[in-house]
Formats: C-alpha cells, sequence, structure tokens
C-alpha cells in the first residue's frame, strides 16, 4: 500500500513566522487599506500628484545614473591602488548608510548651501553663487548616501574577476577594460543601479528639507503635506498607492535582473595588474582625493560645526536623546523578533513577500493608519513613540531580513541534519545552534536598525506633541527655527549616538567568548 | 516480528533516483553497506536515520514502526560525513547533547560525560572547542556521543573517510571496541572493501537499485556477485 511521505520534522517552527508576516502584511497593506477606508471616495489623481509622481521618478533615476557613473572610477580606483588609508576609505564607504539622514544633509548644506564652503569659494572668484534647493540638491544628497553603496558593490566585482585572468590578457596583450572589466561591470551595474533607483523612490527626510515647493515633492512628502497641513486622508492614500505602484514596477523590474549581494569582508585585495602608465595613476589619484572630499568633507563640518555648537543646544535636548534611544531600542528589539521568526520559515512566499513589502511602504502611512485604529480607544499622541518604534522596526526588516535569512539557511543546511538527530528543537535549537552561530548577522542587523530607528525623522513628524520630539526632529525644529548652531550641536550627538549604537551592536556579534 | 533493523517493503526516491529494500539485520552486529558511488548508500542511511520519508514500506526497529518518527526520537544515532560537532560548543557541551538536548547537566550526567571523555581517550580536553582538536580528535568526540545517546543503532556515513587509512582503521576499531562492546548495532557505509572485511560481520550490497540482503563478509568477498564483482573490479577471482 503506498502511503504519503512523512512530513520531515521541524526543529524550527514555522507558525511564530507565519505570525510576522501576517503582522508585517498588516501593517505596510492594512494600515494602507484603513487610511483609505476611512477616507472614502477622493478625487482622482491630479496634476500635483502626477508631478509628484515625475519628481519621484526622475529625481530616482538621476541619484541612480550619478551614483553608478561616478562609482565606476572610484571603485576602479581602489581595485587596482594600493595605499596608505585605503582600507579606511572602504570603511568610511560603509558609514553613510547608517548615517542619520538630517545629520548628512546638515553637512552637504554646510559645504554646498548658501553661506557653505563652495559658495564661500565662488563669490571669492567672483563667479555667482549656487543653490542646493531643488531638484539637484535632492540628487545631490542622495548621491552622497548611495554612491559609496555603489563603490562598494562594483568594487566587489572588479575583485571576483580572478587575478590569473589579468595574468592570461596581460600575456597575450589585450585590452583588460574590453575583455575583464566591461563584461563584468554589464553583468552587476544594472542591479545595483536598480537598487539605488528603489532606495531613493521612498525618500522622505531629504526631500523634506532640500526640496518642496510644487516642483520638488516626492510622492513620501506629498503624503506628509496631505496629512500634516490638511489631514487629508483621502490624498495620502491615493498617494501611497501610487507610491506602492512605482516600487512595484520597479520590483519587478528588479526581479529581471539579479540583485546585487553586500558581503562583508574581501574587500581588502588588490588586483595586480600590467596595463596602465603614469597618466593613469594620476587620474586614480584625483578620482579618490575628489570622492574622499565628497564624502569626508560634510561630515567634517558637522564635527567642527558641531563642537562649537554644543554649547548652544537647549537643555530639552538630553530627554529627546533619551527617547531617541528609547525607541531605537524598541524598534530593534522588535526589527529583530521579525527578521529571525521570518527567517526561520526558510524561504516561502510569505516570509518573501513581507520582508520586501517594507521598501515600498510609506512610513507615514502606516503611522496614520496606526493611530487611526488607536483612536477609538486612546489619545494617539500618547502613543507617538511606540508607533515610531513599530514603523522603525518595519521600515529596517528588508534589510535586517537580507543579513539573517541567508546565514541562518547556511547554518540549517551545514548543522541541520546533525541538529535533527540529537532532537534539537524549539528553544533548544535557537540556544545551543542558531543563536550561537548567527551571532555577527544578528549584531549586525540589530546595529543596522538601532542607527536607522535613531536617526530616523519620518512619522515622528507628523504625531509628535509637546514632550515627545526624538533628537532628530528636535534637531529639525530647531534648523526650522534658524537656530543652526544648536542644530549643529545636536547633529553631533545624534551623529555620536547613531555611530555608537551601530557599533556596540555590530561589536556584540562579533566578541568571542 | 523480529528484533533488530526491519527494512520492510522499503521504497525511496529522490529526484528522479529509486531504489529498493527489503531486508534485516540481526541486533548487535556490525553491517557494512558498500557499492558503486550515487547508487544510493548515504539514501539508504537517510532514509533508516528519518531525514527521508519512503514512497512506501516501512522502517521497524525491535518490532517499532519508525515510519512515522522525526529523526531525533528514533532510537538511532547518526555520523556524517562532516559537521558531527558544533564549532561552537566547547566538546564538553557537544558530548552532553547526546544525554539532555536541553543540555541541562546533572552532576550524574557530567560524571557520565567525564567517564566517555576517558573512554575514547580525550580526558582532559573537555573545555576545547572542536576547532583546537586533530581530525582523529573530533572523530573521538562524534563516537563519545553516539556512545553517551543510549540509542542501540548507530549509523555511520562514512565519517572517518578524510581521515588517513591509518587513522581510519583506527577509528574504526574504537568505533567496534566502545558502542560495539556496548551492545550497538552498527550500520555503516564504505566504498573501501578492506573496511568491511576489518570490522564487519555481514556486508549489504548496494546496486543497480536495489539493497540485497545481508551476507557474512567473509563469504561474500571471496565470491562477490556479479554487481559487487564489476565494482570491485582488481579482486575478481
Amino acid at each position: 500500500m503506498a502511503r504519503r511521505p512523512i512530513p520531515l520534522a521541524l526543529g524550527l517552527p514555522r507558525w511564530p513566522g507565519a505570525i510576522a508576516a501576517w503582522l508585517v502584511l498588516a501593517l505596510t497593506l492594512g494600515t494602507l487599506c484603513i487610511v483609505a477606508l476611512r477616507a472614502g471616495t477622493g478625487q482622482w489623481l491630479g496634476p500635483a500628484d502626477w508631478a509628484a509622481v515625475r519628481f519621484t521618478v526622475l529625481q530616482a533615476a538621476a541619484s541612480s545614473a550619478v551614483s553608478v557613473l561616478v562609482a565606476i572610477p572610484v571603485a576602479r580606483a581602489l581595485a587596482r591602488r594600493r595605499f596608505r588609508g585605503r582600507s579606511l576609505l572602504v570603511t568610511l564607504m560603509g558609514a553613510p548608510f547608517i548615517l542619520p539622514v538630517i545629520v548628512a544633509v546638515l553637512g552637504l548644506l554646510a559645504v554646498f548651501g548658501r553661506g557653505g564652503l563652495l559658495n564661500g569659494v565662488l563669490s571669492a572668484i567672483g563667479l555667482p553663487k549656487v543653490s542646493i534647493y531643488g531638484f539637484h540638491g535632492v540628487v545631490l544628497a542622495h548621491v552622497f548616501f548611495n554612491l559609496p553603496l555603489a563603490v562598494r558593490l562594483i568594487l566587489q566585482g572588479w575583485l571576483s574577476i580572478p587575478a590569473e585572468r589579468f595574468r592570461l590578457v596581460a600575456t597575450l596583450d589585450l585590452a583588460p577594460g574590453r575583455f575583464l572589466e566591461w563584461p563584468m561591470l554589464r553583468a552587476v551595474v544594472p542591479g545595483i543601479a536598480l537598487a539605488i533607483f528603489l532606495i531613493c523612490l521612498t525618500s522622505f527626510a531629504v526631500a523634506l528639507i532640500l526640496g518642496g515647493g510644487p516642483r520638488a515633492t516626492t510622492v513620501e512628502l506629498a503624503i506628509y503635506q496631505a496629512l500634516r497641513f490638511d489631514f487629508d486622508l483621502a490624498g495620502a492614500a491615493r498617494l501611497a498607492v501610487l507610491q506602492f505602484g512605482i516600487c512595484a514596477i520597479a520590483a519587478v523590474l528588479a526581479w529581471t535582473v539579479t540583485l546585487p549581494q553586500a558581503q562583508g569582508g574581501g574587500l581588502d585585495r588588490v588586483v595586480q595588474r600590467w596595463d596602465g602608465g603614469r597618466l593613469t595613476k594620476v587620474g586614480d589619484g584625483a578620482v579618490l582625493i575628489l570622492t574622499a572630499c565628497f564624502l569626508l568633507l560634510p561630515l567634517a563640518m558637522v564635527v567642527t560645526r558641531g563642537l562649537s555648537g554644543l554649547a548652544e543646544m537647549p537643555i530639552s535636548i538630553w530627554p529627546a536623546a533619551l527617547r531617541s534611544v528609547l525607541v531605537a531600542a524598541l524598534s530593534t528589539i522588535l526589527c529583530l523578533g521579525l527578521a529571525l521568526t521570518l527567517a526561520m520559515r526558510r524561504g516561502g512566499a510569505l516570509a518573501g513577500l513581507a520582508s520586501t513589502l517594507p521598501l515600498a511602504a510609506s512610513g507615514l502611512v502606516i503611522g496614520t493608519g496606526l493611530f487611526l485604529i488607536v483612536h477609538p480607544f486612546t489619545n494617539p499622541a500618547r502613543l507617538a513613540l511606540a508607533v515610531t518604534a513599530l514603523v522603525n522596526a518595519t521600515m529596517a526588516l528588508p534589510f535586517a531580513y537580507r543579513a539573517i535569512a541567508p546565514e541562518l539557511a547556511r547554518v540549517e543546511g551545514d548543522y541541520g541534519r546533525l541538529a535533527d538527530s540529537l532532537g534539537l528543537r524549539g528553544w533548544a535549537r535557537l540556544r545551543w545552534l542558531i543563536f550561537p552561530r548567527l551571532r555577527r548577522p544578528i549584531g549586525f542587523a540589530a546595529g543596522l536598525s538601532a542607527a536607522l530607528s535613531m536617526g530616523d525623522l519620518g512619522v515622528i513628524t507628523l504625531f509628535a506633541t509637546g514632550g515627545q520630539e526624538t533628537l532628530p526632529l528636535a534637531m529639525y525644529r530647531l534648523m526650522g527655527a534658524y537656530r543652526m548652531d544648536a542644530a549643529a550641536g545636536v547633529a553631533l550627538v545624534l551623529l555620536a549616538l547613531s555611530l555608537l549604537a551601530f557599533w556596540l551592536c555590530d561589536r556584540g556579534g562579533r566578541v568571542d567568548d | 516480528m523480529t528484533d533488530g533493523l526491519w527494512l520492510d517493503g522499503l521504497r525511496l526516491e529522490q529526484d528522479g533516483f529509486r531504489l529498493s529494500a527489503d531486508l534485516s539485520l540481526k541486533p548487535g552486529q556490525v553491517t557494512a553497506v558498500i557499492g558503486p558511488s550515487g547508487e544510493g548508500k548515504s539514501t539508504l542511511l537517510s532514509a533508516i536515520a528519518g531525514f527521508l520519508a519512503p514512497v512506501a514500506g516501512r522502517v521497524v526497529w525491535d518490532g517499532q514502526d519508525l515510519t512515522q518518527i522525526p529523526p531525533g526520537s528514533r532510537p538511532i544515532s547518526i555520523l556524517f560525513q562532516d559537521h558531527n560537532l558544533f564549532p561552537h560548543l566547547t566538546v564538553n557541551q557537544n558530548l552532553g547533547l547526546g544525554l539532555h538536548a536541553s543540555l541541562r547537566l546533572t552532576q550524574a550526567d557530567k560524571a557520565k560525560v567525564e567517564r566517555v571523555l576517558d573512554r575514547v581517550g580525550l580526558a582532559d580536553l573537555g573545555d576545547r572547542r572542536p576547532g583546537a582538536l586533530s581530525g582523529g580528535q573530533q572523530s573521538r568526540v562524534a563516537l563519545g556521543r553516539a556512545l553517551l545517546a543510549k540509542r542501540p543503532l548507530v549509523l555511520m556515513d562514512e565519517p572517518f573517510a578524510a581521515l588517513g587509512p591509518g587513522l581510519k582503521a583506527e577509528m574504526l576499531d574504537l568505533a567496534v571496541e566502545v558502542l560495539g562492546s556496548a551492545g550497538r548495532t552498527l550500520v555503516m557505509v564504505t566504498h573501501d572493501p578492506e573496511d568491511a572485511r576489518r570490522i564487519a560481520d555481514a556486508v549489504v550490497v548496494v546496486a543497480e537499485g536495489k539493497a540485497m540482503p545481508p551476507v557474512p563478509t567473509q563469504a561474500l568477498l571471496d565470491d562477490p556477485p556479479e554487481a559487487l564483482r564489476r565494482y570491485l573490479g582488481r579482486e575478481v577471482g
């Protein structure tokens, strides 16, 4: 008698991941439905909506194109030159991702703003001043954030070309550019460009500070304006659907090209090659110096101005800092819980969907939906910080999941059978197999989500009342009041806290007992 | 109803690969599973251990049907080709997992671990991590855990293949000495007839999609059937 194959024993339960997945679906799509339902039937897309869509897509495309085009020569220079401080520069390329957006923007303003370094130089030599506000300002800020990411990923591509190939090409007297580098770039660049495009599509804080006005409003910023100034739920829901639509199209495009995988180490190698003379050496040097200046000057300005601004900070900054730390801690715990339980499902459509949806979601709409849910029961403003933590956890989930899930799959692949045969199930399996072997990715994911939450200027801008400012919001308000010295001081504190949060978590994952 | 292992009309399928087995092994014996690579020796062990569900038939131990029982609850220990120890746990912890998956060990348990450590010749190495041990020492830890686990059937999927020939022979002898004398039933996969000659009472030949009933080692190797003859090649005689 034929029997159905029995299902294999599950060392790790799948149901917590199902709960997490449905929670994320409720947070992303459910909140959108609630906002839309509450809004009732609104009007169809108006010209302002289309302007926002056009601006969003154009700035994301421009940001992505510039980032990648600049990153190619930088990555090539890093791939073929060995110099003092090279590994420091490569490490630095990882920093902008965890940099609070508002801090980076303040640094960019100090360099490219009206009274910034660049305009100082320009007016000294009698040239007209440039403005950082508008389309090119938004693109500039996005390039600042994404150029390092692009450089690291393209550098990986370069270093993945075996050294033997360069030797072969040299002995045959062929051009390495045509036979080795161009095929590599053609393989990796489309995926990188699309990833950056996706990241820039949902940009909010950059557009909030450097954009604005009818000609420089992203969809996410338009959602903010609809909610903040008009409490126009219908408008916000409409725009959120629009944003999902744009991101879905981009995601489908991304499906057709392979997305790059960020790797931690292995970027220390320098490829030895035999082409190029003095001229390329000078060119590489110039490219690297310019890039380092572009990335370091704004940060240096944050630090120097921040030091002198520390004394100007209002005393209310310290409670705000404490709130930010608490929000970041709560958000990190939530995010890790979601990412781990989803990863325990070991693939599956539900986990894949739940770990991707937040990339396309609007944090503002999630927050608004949550407020509408709790509104009948309590004064939503009292929950502003909890809601912020929950939204931050959701938005950081895609990154945390991608750090943890592949590693968990690898550990299960290597040790799953041994654990099964020993009857290591449930908590014992987590305690003795999963947690010890996943320390590094868990630490990295925790650091990432803590830093992202610490620096987040999103949903909190909508709902915080008097005593609920977080550090980024306090800083934004100081900037709005033109108290730039005080804002610079806060920026330094925020920068230090974000880096410290990342460092502590990441370090915790690396310590071997 | 028989004592020992009974593969009752077992049929396995995996990615278009098929294997059938209808045989029983006497308790307390050492059986070698031998045959060309790719014929399914490891697959057969996977099915007995519970990692692969059969499409038909049963796996029975001492009259108890194991087919629906998950691997960790079967009266079976298994030693894999690699990844037999958790590298982040100490030798003592790796051994302790043979007693309790929760690793909550009583004083009596700890004393047992200590005795087994001694038995496999690793006294004083209990606090080391596997990475600090040689390949042979790691194999000893895995054998020690199988001894602690008190599960009557021990499957060995060429766990010593990566060791040199001398060390491999030493480990096989130790396995029989330690586990055999404790009354365990041993089933080991090997591609080397010398391994079988060294320690096995009986041999199961796996070839052409079928695991054949066990034959006494000496008789088999002296007069191999056609399928095995082709595999052994040089030993035709």
